[in-house]
């Protein structure tokens, strides 16, 4: 018989979150630190649209783009929150989710051989997306030094006559990192000399805890080159609905449209209803979450110096990013030895690419109780990994 | 948010926070948390730590009713005299002047029905200014003060997603 997958998808690794996941699976009353979605439920006038849209029977497709009102809420608020200006007829798309705008986007960019520029450690579809879109990816390692920013020299030292996309991932998952709006000038300045183009992913946007959000899309000259991709995820706690949407000049947006109509049709209904009421009624909620989160990050912050835990203060998403090079371990061992020994599950920062080597992502998607008691047990067993060095 | 406020809305869901550990999250000093409780608690404006039970797992009975009191307000009093009539028995755990179809919400507490039935006619309906009394017991508790009652919600997420 022949073999019947194709070389490219069979060359792609599989998520390295995938394997831990399986360990952790095994173990049981573990306490995982390791999510990386909110805690909170959907707000529930949200959710309650959703099921007064099934009761209405609103379960036919939407047009390919998604909902009028949808878009026309996503507009306004992408200018009242962020100074950026679409067009809700032809500049935005709704899809299934972040992952199918970032899917979609480099799809209808990148042409065989096109290098996109992907910082890491970074969420983990960025480069198997690149190579499902025939572009070459090529990684540029983030430095703790720079609080895993992405520093205009970083950017040019990597870019070559082939680089065309860079995929900005900020606020970060996973270091929870955040661009201000010097760091991100500084970085479009090098994009607009070398002619690239910019997928923003902006899917922590509403959750940064020094400043509000900038898009790079809102500096001068950006506009007409970046596609913006953003989503109800994080910002309402919707992952399970699947919503996300991307933004753009309409030349790019027509083409991905066009993939989006063959291989999606359009984004669940339900949601995409639910999703008009949280832009219209959901400011509160998400400044309730943000608030909350906050909190925790700033215990976390506190544990950790108390621990002697090194760790760069991070603005953004609900990850925090300790370094644990101290302890001779790699990430997979450190992991895999604190899930077994003191049953915490955390992320090793090598999920997230090599340059995570040495770090781990710790979520603070819980409650500050679930958190005191896993930093209970993170102390004690970094306590007994500092005895067993003496 | 004032520092007042951001204290105030932490530990009305959460009494039992350690100060210190509120310091850290409010990103405030330690000290001046204490020195704004502790005024707060001067003013009456904190009026205590209490805790949220849900009496009906313990097996131990108790009986909860609403009660709707109309009453006769009093001149230059208005309805402050009556109200602290019924506020001061014990059994009365709160009394709400409610606009509407009545003036005084009054919750009761008792260990069997009819102890409750027994201070409603004996006690609340024979005070001169009652007019009438309409006893709603409480069945079941699903929610109170802000938390659900029913059941406690389990994390079903998966452990690990990037």
């Amino acid at each position: 018989m022949r073999n019947p997958l194709s070389q490219r998808i069979t060359e792609i690794e599989p998520s390295g979150i995938r394997k831990f996941f399986d360990i952790v699976s095994e173990m049981k009353d573990a306490i995982s630190l390791g999510v990386g979605e909110p805690d909170f439920d959907t707000p529930w006038h949200i959710r309650e649209e959703g099921i007064y849209s099934l009761e209405k029977g609103r379960t036919f497709y939407t047009s390919n783009a998604g909902l009028k009102e949808l878009k026309v809420e996503i507009a306004d608020y992408l200018l009242r929150r962020y100074q950026l200006k679409y067009d809700y007829n032809h500049e935005i798309i709704i899809t299934v989710g972040g992952s199918e705008a970032i899917d979609i986007a480099m799809r209808a960019m990148l042409d065989p051989g096109d290098e996109v520029l992907i910082p890491q450690p970074s969420y983990v579809s960025y480069e198997p997306c690149a190579v499902l879109a025939n572009g070459v990816p090529v990684i540029i390692e983030l430095k703790e030094e720079h609080e895993f920013r992405l520093t205009a020299e970083e950017l040019e030292k990597a870019i070559t006559p082939k680089s065309k996309l860079l995929v900005l991932p900020y606020p970060n998952n996973p270091t929870g990192a955040v661009m201000e709006k010097k760091d991100l000038e500084a970085v479009a300045e090098v994009v607009q000399k070398y002619d690239l183009y910019v997928i923003s992913d902006e899917i922590y946007s509403e959750l940064t805890y020094l400043e509000n959000h900038v898009s790079i899309a809102s500096l001068p000259g950006m506009w007409e080159r970046t596609i913006v991709i953003n989503g109800f995820s994080k910002s309402h706690a919707m992952t399970g609905w699947r919503l996300g949407y991307a933004c753009g000049p309409r030349v790019i947006l027509e083409q991905m449209l066009k993939i989006h109509q063959f291989a999606i049709m359009c984004a669940p209904t339900t949601s995409q209803y639910a999703a008009v009421d949280a832009l219209q009624n959901g400011d509160k909620d998400v400044a309730q979450m943000r608030e909350e989160y906050d909190g925790r990050r700033k215990y976390l912050m506190y544990r950790f110096a108390q621990m002697g835990l090194r760790c760069f203060e991070p603005y953004g998403a609900f990850y925090v990013f300790p370094c644990i090079k101290e302890f001779g371990l790699s990430s997979d061992q450190f992991a895999e030895r604190l899930l077994a020994e003191e049953k915490v599950a955390v992320v090793p920062g090598t999920a997230f690419g090599r340059s995570g080597e040495g770090f781990l992502r710790i979520s603070y998607a819980y409650s500050l109780e679930n958190l005191k008691v896993a930093l209970g047990r993170l102390e004690r067993f970094i306590d007994r990994l500092r005895k067993e060095k003496q | 948010m004032e520092m007042r406020e951001k204290i105030l809305m932490f530990i009305e869901k959460n009494s039992r926070v350690d100060v210190k550990e509120l310091s850290i999250i409010l990103g405030v000093d330690e000290a001046a948390v204490l020195n704004e409780m502790a005024a707060m608690e001067e003013e009456h404006v904190i009026c205590g730590y209490h805790t949220l039970i849900d009496w009906a797992k313990t097996g131990i009975e108790k009986v909860n009713a609403l009660i709707e009191v109309r009453v006769t307000p009093q001149r230059g009093r208005g309805f402050d005299s009556v109200a602290e009539r019924i506020y001061n028995y014990a059994e009365v755990n709160a009394v709400y002047l409610i606009s509407g179809g009545y003036d005084l919400l009054v919750s009761i507490e008792g260990k069997t029905l009819h102890e409750v039935a027994q201070f409603v006619s004996d006690k609340l309906s024979t005070l001169d200014s009652v007019l009438s009394t309409k006893t709603n017991f409480i069945l079941k508790k699903y929610k109170d003060h802000g938390t659900v009652i029913a059941e406690k919600k389990r994390d079903e997420r998966m452990l690990v997603t990037p």
